[in-house]
């Protein structure tokens, strides 16, 4: 073992020496001499088992470089026999090089590429996860163990003790273990096979329960797949441990995706509630105005690709900004020219903001196209990080829980600590006594509705990270919206905040159970039962302003 | 100028009266004329100058289930102030009552006996299931089309209005409604033909559906409901009980305070109007030869408010005209610039409701003012 290690070492070496040579061979093969002479010839036979052989004699010289090269060009489709004992291979580079020695070389005409069929296809990969178990790069290393945790038999075994030993990193050690547990498991020694089941349980992965379930199963005649009883104790454990950690996985990931539904229910409906507490009026075009603040960050991203391409990525930062500031105008134009005569005439109101929604949609069909627009992710929000070695958790549904937090902290520092806050919160509660004492209702209404709309446009932008933007965008938002504004209520900020988390997950906890259109129905059913108990939603207005 | 309480008593005197003799005059003239036009389509051939094309019959008739539609919504927005945003689901609900019968007339075998539809063969199903028991009778279908919306518009109602839910808050909640119902009627597992919905039907009491002559019939089935809607609707309005839901619209609390209960009030007239849309709509399917979940999206609803609104709430006649007018108006946008009709209904919300708050009667009524303060 400790052969492997120095080995390793030497090879370290080697690729350090070569870099500081700064040699003009383009990566060159650490030893030379890594293959015997011959032994690939079988390769360029008939015979499948002969080829086999070869494979995994080649696997089993772990840690040769030049054996790892032959079988990712073979695994390619890029090794080519020219004549016996002598196979070109073109690398990962696409340079041609001699399989025996890795010396640059030119293919001749009469090489022909080796063909492959599944069950060699399948070898090689198993032979190769087996070489790269004795990579330098940790994280390949890493692969290969988790990879080599599917493979079966002695010879893996075999390979994964001798890659253990020799193994520094933790993380990598883990994943090796569980690779032998999984590989024991056909092992003949009854406690061998009890112990790997009993490791297999705490490594508490999905993927073994299959093999697990599979020992316990009864043939016919009710005999068991697995013999001992023992090992079947074990197994039957381990199959009971690995379930309870999926149904927990799963309902962590039901949290997860409830909360972040529930973030997203909260970002639309922020503003609607604003507005609507203020006026008493829906206003039916919020929804448009998310679909605009999506375009925004539609166009912040051309922008950013055609001006600034280093900056790309940062596009989604300066939409943020843009789009308040575009929503925030349109809501304030819209409130002067057309919702401003309707003070007191709720209903009315609904309809004409019914009419300036079509407008709005028709109006971005007509300078987008009907088509939706690709919005991407900005590199730091794709992908996601593992937990619970199993749930993902979306880098764009973090950044989106993250942003609701930080608008509603926002809101709630606008409306609690400024003049305009308590202005709003003083024409919420009584308009007429508010106008009164000199509050210049108008220009709050205007501020007040700019600022809804505004908080529109911001999670626009939210929503343009999450799915497809086009014309339709708002209305897949606006019943959902109404439902967290009427059950949340007017005038506080936590009512909307509960209203939305909740309907957000309760909406997620269903799904599983009922599928996601009967979850969908089951919660606005439950709303307007809700809304039968608290008509003025979950903080009604008490005293006076309660109508 | 307030009227005095001479006028005021003989306006309520005359209140009570369904029609002026000029108003039956009108209504039925404009009955009969419209009763004419199918015959004119099957008497003579085309291309003759008295000659109404088929096409124009159709398309009158499918306003005409609008306008019935329209006629039912502004019984409860004009005259009990509940704006429902939900009545394409009643409509919706009268055309797939219909439509289950109309389909199970259409699948029949080649040698003439009963087989299932296709897209209950697709989900692997052997029967109907319980819900189309009997739908193969056409009058336990005609019953469904009034009964399905009426039901479910009373237990909604009764729930609603008990706990006084009532403006923008009923209006929301309606909408949800029929939003939930889309939803539930595009999944395939619902057993009413999923995203697809109820089409291909051939056969409407053994005549052919697609016949000019069971087209006429269907037409003049239409407006004769149209004609009988008007008349009950103005005959409640008219009553007591319209004067009552006047009140309920105007001034809830204070009707309260003055010993009514409005909660009967509200669901009568709201179920009435559901069950006059249930009708309208079955009456629609056979005429459009389709039924889908479409019908009772949101859109859909709102579209019927903005008849309602054009036409003038609370006149019973301008609902008829606004459908006529804002279809008539969509027809012509939509094949000639289908780009702007959107536009065009955006443009027709707003002005309606910032400039026309009585609708096309209000301002002929104000012209009509007008012009007799003129002669004065």
């Amino acid at each position: 073992m400790r052969i492997a290690a120095t080995y390793l070492a030497a090879c370290r070496y080697c690729l350090m020496a070569l870099v500081a040579l700064a040699a003009a061979l383009p990566a060159a093969p650490a030893r030379a001499a890594g293959i015997a002479p011959g032994l690939l010839d079988p390769l360029a036979g008939d015979d499948t088992q002969a080829k086999l052989q070869v494979i995994s004699q080649l696997g089993r010289t772990a840690g040769d470089p030049m054996a790892l090269s032959v079988l990712e060009a073979l695994g390619r489709g890029e090794l080519y026999h020219v004549a016996a004992q002598r196979f070109l291979l073109k690398d990962k580079d696409g340079a041609l090089r001699d399989a025996a020695d890795g010396a640059a070389a030119e293919l001749p005409a009469q090489a022909e590429p080796i063909m492959l069929n599944n069950r060699l296809r399948r070898a090689i990969q198993g032979a190769l996860a087996g070489s790269r178990l004795f990579s330098d790069d940790v994280d390949v290393r890493l692969q290969a163990a988790v990879r080599m945790q599917q493979s079966t038999g002695d010879a893996a075994a075999g390979l994964v003790r001798k890659a253990l030993a020799g193994e520094k990193s933790a993380q990598v050690r883990h994943a090796l273990e569980i690779a032998l547990a999984s590989a024991e498991l056909q092992s003949p020694d009854p406690a061998v096979r009890r112990r790997a089941a009993q490791a297999l349980g705490e490594a508490k992965s999905a993927a073994f329960r299959p093999r697990l379930a599979a020992l316990l199963a009864q043939d016919a005649s009710g005999a068991y797949a697995e013999p001992d009883a023992g090992v079947r104790e074990a197994a039957a454990a381990a199959v009971r441990k690995i379930d309870r950690h999926l149904s927990i996985i799963e309902w962590a990931g039901n949290l997860f995706y409830g909360l972040s539904l529930g973030s997203v229910l909260l970002l639309a409906a922020l503003g609607l509630a604003i507005t609507f507490g203020l006026m008493g009026v829906i206003n039916m075009a919020h929804g448009e105005l998310l679909m605009i603040g999506a375009y925004v960050a539609y166009v912040a991203q051309w922008l950013f690709r055609q001006y600034a391409p280093a900056w790309a990525d940062w596009y989604v930062v300066a939409a943020l900004p843009m789009a308040f500031v575009v929503t925030a105008a349109v809501g304030m134009v819209l409130e002067r020219s057309v919702i401003r005569w309707l003070y007191g005439r709720p209903l009315e109101t609904l309809l004409a903001t019914w009419g300036v929604s079509l407008m709005l949609m028709q109006a971005v069909r007509s300078v987008f196209g009907a088509q939706n627009v690709e919005v991407g992710n900005p590199s730091w929000m794709s992908g996601g990080v593992t937990v619970l070695g199993g749930l993902v958790l979306t880098y764009n549904r973090l950044a989106i829980i993250v942003f609701s937090i930080a608008v509603v902290g926002f809101v709630w520092l606008l409306l609690n600590h400024t003049r305009l806050g308590l202005f709003v919160r003083a024409i919420t509660q009584n308009r007429s006594m508010a106008d009164c004492v000199g509050v210049p209702t108008g220009r709050v209404d205007m501020l007040a509705f700019g600022l809804g709309s505004g908080i529109a446009g911001l999670a626009g932008v939210a929503l343009s990270q999450l799915g497809n933007v086009g014309p339709d965008l708002g209305r897949a938002y606006l019943v959902d919206s109404f439902m967290v504004v009427v059950m949340g209520g007017v005038g506080q900020l936590a009512g909307t905040v509960i209203a939305a988390l909740g309907l957000g997950g309760i909406n997620k906890v269903l799904e599983p159970f009922s599928g996601a259109v009967l979850a969908k129905i089951t919660i606005l059913v439950l709303v307007v039962l809700f809304v039968q108990k608290r008509p003025q939603g979950l903080f009604a207005p008490r005293g006076r302003s309660a109508e | 100028m307030k009227p005095s309480v001479s006028t005021m008593l003989h306006q309520a005197r005359e209140r009570r009266r369904l029609f002026s003799p000029a108003a039956w005059v009108g209504v039925l003239a404009i009955a009969a004329l419209l009763a004419c036009l199918p015959w004119l389509n099957l008497a003579f051939p085309s291309g003759h100058p008295l000659h109404v094309s088929s096409y124009a019959v159709a398309l009158l008739g499918k306003f005409m289930c609008y306008a019935l539609a329209a006629l039912a919504l502004d019984l409860v927005w004009g005259y009990a102030g509940i704006l429902s945003l939900g009545h394409g689901l009643f409509f919706a609900l009268g055309g797939y009552a219909h439509g289950m019968y109309l389909m199970r007339a259409a699948s029949v075998g080649a040698s003439g006996q009963a087989r299932l539809p296709e897209f209950m063969v697709f989900l692997d199903w052997k029967a109907y299931p319980w819900y189309w028991a009997f739908t193969e009778h056409f009058w336990y279908a005609m019953l469904l089309v009034a009964l399905v919306p009426g039901v479910l518009a009373f237990c909604f109602g009764y729930f609603a209005f008990r706990s006084r839910i009532k403006g923008v808050y009923l209006s929301i909640i309606t909408q949800a409604l029929t939003y939930a119902a889309m939803l539930l009627f595009f999944r395939n597992e619902t057993g009413f033909g999923g995203n697809n919905g109820f089409t291909g039907f051939r056969t409407l009491l053994g005549f052919d559906i697609t016949a000019p002559g069971t087209r006429a019939g269907l037409y003049w089935a239409t407006l004769a409901a149209l004609l009988g809607a008007l008349v009950l609707a103005r005959a409640v309005t008219q009553s007591k009980l319209g004067r009552v839901l006047a009140g309920v619209r105007d001034a809830e609390n204070r009707l309260r305070f003055l010993g009514y209960e409005p909660l009967g009030f509200k669901l009568f007239v709201w179920t009435l109007s559901a069950l006059m849309c249930g009708v309208a709509g079955a009456l629609y399917v056979p005429q459009v030869g389709i039924i889908n979940p479409g019908e009772m999206s949101p859109e859909n609803s709102i579209e019927m408010v903005v008849w309602v609104a054009t036409g003038g709430r609370g006149t019973l006649v301008g609902p008829i005209i606004g459908a006529g007018a804002v279809n008539g108006l969509k027809t012509w946008f939509t094949s000639v610039f289908p780009e702007f009709w959107l536009y065009v209904l955006g443009l027709i919300f707003i002005l309606t409701t910032l400039f026309l708050p009585q609708g096309i009667v209000g301002l002929l009524r104000r012209l009509a003012g007008r012009l007799s303060w003129r002669k004065a």
